[in-house]
């Protein structure tokens, strides 16, 4: 039985490991989080959020201050996918951001049918109102 | 150590005297403050026998139905004339509620339009009332009273807001409460508009009123009335708007009363306690459908409005079985001297928000939804801030705090089989806006602001792209309102208003909605100034879901120098109408142009000189080189993007002419740049070696808990730390005075100082 965790990483309850939804690699083990399976880029904010009014000339540029904020970026080591980012103060350890009770989970989905494709929620539909 | 400290076994008090000790002390209160049992606590109040013998006469879920239905629409009636009646512009774009209260005070049913935090809070000041004046023979609680409220510490989000508050009798038996409550503005703090940025204590935060009677037979006493009118820059609006919302809350007692005739009083109890005790329920079983998991993230504050500094919003979820703790301690403490911090309540408010607007939008709205969900503070925190503390700007902290919580719930939601709304990233969650205040071309003292707040950019979510400026994460059914008729009352103009800012983005699989600028200018009044209260000039503060990114930051451009309404009139090919070409080309000679961070304390402005800004995205969903290449270029052809960073940041590759799309080019462009990431990213074990560091950089003002050790929060450098749970005080310097010892500084290493005598 594999759980669908987020867009990129599903749970196998029977290995207990962390895998890749895009290219099926193995990432880690689910006991512990999956980024330590990722590979990390420090990113200058400024790559991604461009400065809009010249950073020559100004001190707010609706760039973030790379000194302040940078953009740590985790990629699937197989298939280069980004899996998830972390606006993250310079030096300040990676959050362990998920982590699963694997017991629970597994006791949860015993009673449930395996999903392939996730369950995407409702639409929001014009309301079809009061009429007469 | 001398004898009167030697421990002795005192006489253990008979229960008699302590009964007696106890009227004593209740007798000779010097001061009803804000109560802690009353304040901490967020649950439903016990059933009570008066709730059992209703629910026993009757508990007919189709009547119940009924019923409820009923009391709604009567919420929604008083919703529906305090939008269209109350003088505050607030009022005007739905930053109203109404609602209805057991005799308790829980809220059990509000309007389906408005700000729900606001009435999420009002049960507090109810229990108040209910604690101390009903049964105090000076006050009491009586048939046509009505109560007024706004002070933060007993229960509300900030002293901006004014809550009405009226007792509903039968027979003459207390059966419920009636409030409504409206973002009013101004309230005679230090600035105009409500909420001062520029506040230091609580005594700079204006009107500060505990729950108190102010309608006695259904009339407003002209005397109060007139008090509460001299102590505030807009007397006319304060009375207009008691009025309003006194009448509102008669409407809704009317249609309460109705049900009294239909169904009795018992009905309409047995309706209030058990749609709570159904909500609570159902909430507590929707829980458990979560799975059991921890789940961590940040938001970052860059600033306390009047410097810029590095404030953490700390939050760790967990859900276990049908609990579900939201865990807000390392947050940064408290600020002494600054008006950013929240009181816990607020913070719950705005949590509930996340659930009854975002999560489970099919639920009946009322205290019940987030009755069953726990909180965790530090206290003297910013999330769970002291009487002491100004929290005027409260909003600082209660929109980061709901932005974790939006964040982290995400997390949970995506396995979850049963759902009620998609998986959504956060928001945008600032309200970039211009308050304003002064005299107007018609002579009248005004302050407030512009509607711009509630044009929020919406986060992307599993399968679509946010919605651009939709709608302010506290009310997502409110409205931006018409600027031309906000114009014929204020004496500046918007010149540019509701044009996208380009390239100010949220990438991803799925863009977040984007935000748009605003570019006022005074014209017809020498006394007219802004003010801007927002965070996320140099750092985002949001976080993006699943490898989308967050939005960028939001800086306060102004031109000075220049009167553009002489430009417009004379040459106006040299007006533009983006800050990136005003800034960029700097059109206007002998202009200056300066950027700045979003807190502006309250600034009067020249005629025509111009304050631009940008409301902001909501973050992105997914991994960007995933997004369809046609959305791309339509995000070009809209004007949100431009080529180049579309080109550089999705690997898209086009025609720039014509915009078609390579598809071929753009599948290799985007192979290459999986391998180039492949190439340049570093195994997590070896990259945390270099990244992380044991303490806070030195460069940086931080304030809260590093890594994950809560049990110590820095304030301000790696040397000065508290313990979480042992609270001391937090000041900040006088930012002039920052800059002041600066200058001093360098002159002092010139040798320019004149000798000045120290
Ligand atoms: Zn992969």
């Amino acid at each position: 039985m594999k759980v669908l965790m987020t867009e990129y990483l599903r749970i196998d309850l029977d290995s207990e490991k962390w895998e890749c939804r895009v290219c099926d690699h193995e990432i880690g083990p689910a006991n512990k989080g999956y980024k330590e399976g990722m590979l990390v880029y420090d990113r200058d904010p400024r790559e991604i959020h461009p400065p809009i009014i010249d950073p020559e000339k100004y001190r707010f540029t609706f760039s973030p201050d790379p000194e302040w904020v940078r953009i740590l970026e985790y990629y699937c080591p197989h298939c280069g996918t980004m899996v998830e980012t972390e606006y993250a103060i310079p030096g300040h350890p990676p959050l362990h951001d998920m982590q699963p009770d694997l017991p629970a989970l597994r006791a949860q989905w015993a009673k449930r049918e395996e999903i392939a494709k996730p369950v995407v929620g409702p639409e929001v539909l014009a309301d079809q109102g009061h009429s007469h | 150590m001398n004898e009167i400290a030697t421990p002795v076994r005192a006489k253990m008090p008979s229960a008699e005297e302590l009964a007696l000790i106890e009227k004593f002390l209740s007798d000779t209160t010097l001061f009803l403050g804000p109560d802690p049992e009353i304040m901490q606590n967020h649950d439903l109040m016990p059933r009570t026998e008066a709730e059992d013998e209703a629910i026993r006469k009757m508990s007919d879920a189709h009547s119940i139905a009924k019923i409820r239905d009923r009391i709604q629409a009567g919420c929604d009636e008083g919703y529906e004339m305090v939008e269209q009646m109350g003088a505050a512009p607030g009022a005007k774009w739905g930053d109203v509620i109404t609602g209805v209260y057991s005799a308790s005070g829980d809220l059990a049913i509000a309007s389906a339009g408005g700000v729900l935090l606001f009435s999420a809070l009002v049960h507090h000041p109810i229990k108040f009332i209910i604690k101390n004046w009903m049964n105090d023979p000076t006050v009491g609680v009586r048939e046509g009273d009505g109560f007024i409220h706004n002070d933060s510490r007993y229960g509300n989000v900030h002293n901006t807001d004014q809550s009405m508050i009226l007792p509903i009798f039968h027979e003459g038996k207390l059966v419920c409460w009636v409030a409504s409550t409206v973002h009013e503005g101004e309230n005679g703090a230090i600035e105009p508009g409500g909420m001062p940025s520029m506040a230091e204590s609580p005594s700079d935060e204006g009107l500060k009123m505990c729950p108190f009677k102010v309608v006695e037979n259904y009339e407003i006493k002209r005397d109060i009335l007139t008090f509460l009118q001299n102590s505030v820059r807009e007397p006319k609006l304060q009375y207009e708007d008691m009025k309003v919302k006194l009448f509102a809350c008669l409407r809704i007692k009317q249609r309460i009363e109705e049900t009294f005739r239909t169904d009795g009083p018992d009905a309409l109890v047995s309706t209030l306690r058990l749609t709570m005790e159904n909500v609570r329920a159902e909430v507590k079983r929707r829980i458990s459908e979560w799975p059991d998991m921890t789940v961590s993230t940040y938001i970052i504050q860059d600033s306390t409005l009047r410097e810029n500094c590095v404030v953490k919003v700390n939050c760790k979820l967990t859900k276990t079985g049908d609990r579900l703790i939201f865990d807000f301690r390392g947050s940064a403490p408290e600020f002494t001297n600054r008006p950013t911090n929240t009181i816990v309540a607020g913070l719950k408010g705005m949590l509930s928000q996340v659930f009854l607007c975002y999560v489970w939008p099919d639920l009946p709205r009322g205290q019940a939804a987030f009755a069953p969900i726990e909180v965790i503070t530090d206290p003297h925190s910013i999330m769970n801030c002291s009487y002491d503390a100004p929290n005027s700007q409260s909003l600082m902290s209660i929109f980061t705090g709901f932005t974790a919580g939006q964040h982290a719930v995400a997390k949970f939601l995506y396995s979850c089989p049963e759902k009620y709304t998609k998986v959504h990233a956060p928001t945008f969650n600032m309200i970039n806006t211009f308050i304003w205040g002064g005299v107007s071309q018609h002579g009248e003292t005004l302050g407030n602001l512009c509607a711009d707040l509630n044009g929020m950019g919406a986060g992307a979510t599993v399968d679509r792209d946010g919605e651009h400026a939709l709608a302010p994460i506290f009310a997502t059914m409110a409205d931006i309102g018409e600027q031309e008729l906000n114009e014929e009352d204020v004496p500046f103009l918007q010149l540019v208003s509701k044009k996208m800012t380009r390239d100010a983005i949220a990438p991803g699989k799925y863009r977040g909605g984007q935000g748009y600028t605003m570019i006022v200018a005074t014209k017809d009044s020498e006394q007219w100034g802004f003010m801007t209260t927002c965070q996320g000039a140099k750092i985002p503060p949001m976080q993006g879901l699943f490898g989308g990114y967050a939005c960028g930051t939001y800086p306060l451009s102004k031109v000075k120098g220049v009167d553009v309404y002489d430009v417009l009139l004379e040459t106006p090919e040299k007006f533009k109408h983006s800050i990136e070409e005003i800034m960029n080309e700097q059109p206007f000679e002998g202009a200056s142009y300066t950027t700045h961070h979003m807190g502006m304390g309250f600034e009067i402005s020249k005629r025509g000189e111009l304050f631009m800004i940008s409301q902001g995205s909501g973050a992105g969903y997914g991994d960007l080189l995933e997004r369809d290449p046609a959305g791309v270029i339509r995000d070009i052809e809209e004007g949100l993007i431009s080529q180049g960073v579309a080109e550089r940041l999705y690997k898209v590759k086009f025609d720039p002419v014509t915009l078609a799309i390579n598809h071929e080019a753009t599948a290799i462009a985007r192979d290459a740049e999986r391998k180039a990431r492949l190439a340049r990213g570093v195994p997590y074990a070896e990259f945390v070696k270099s990244w992380s560091k044991p303490t806070p950089p030195s460069h940086l003002q931080y304030f809260g808990c590093w890594g994950d050790d809560i049990d110590k929060l820095y304030m301000g450098s790696p040397n000065k730390f508290r313990a979480a749970n042992e609270p001391r005080p937090n000041y900040m310097a006088h930012p002039k005075d920052v800059r002041i010892a600066e200058l001093e500084a360098r002159l002092a290493a010139l040798g320019a100082m004149g000798g000045e005598k120290q």
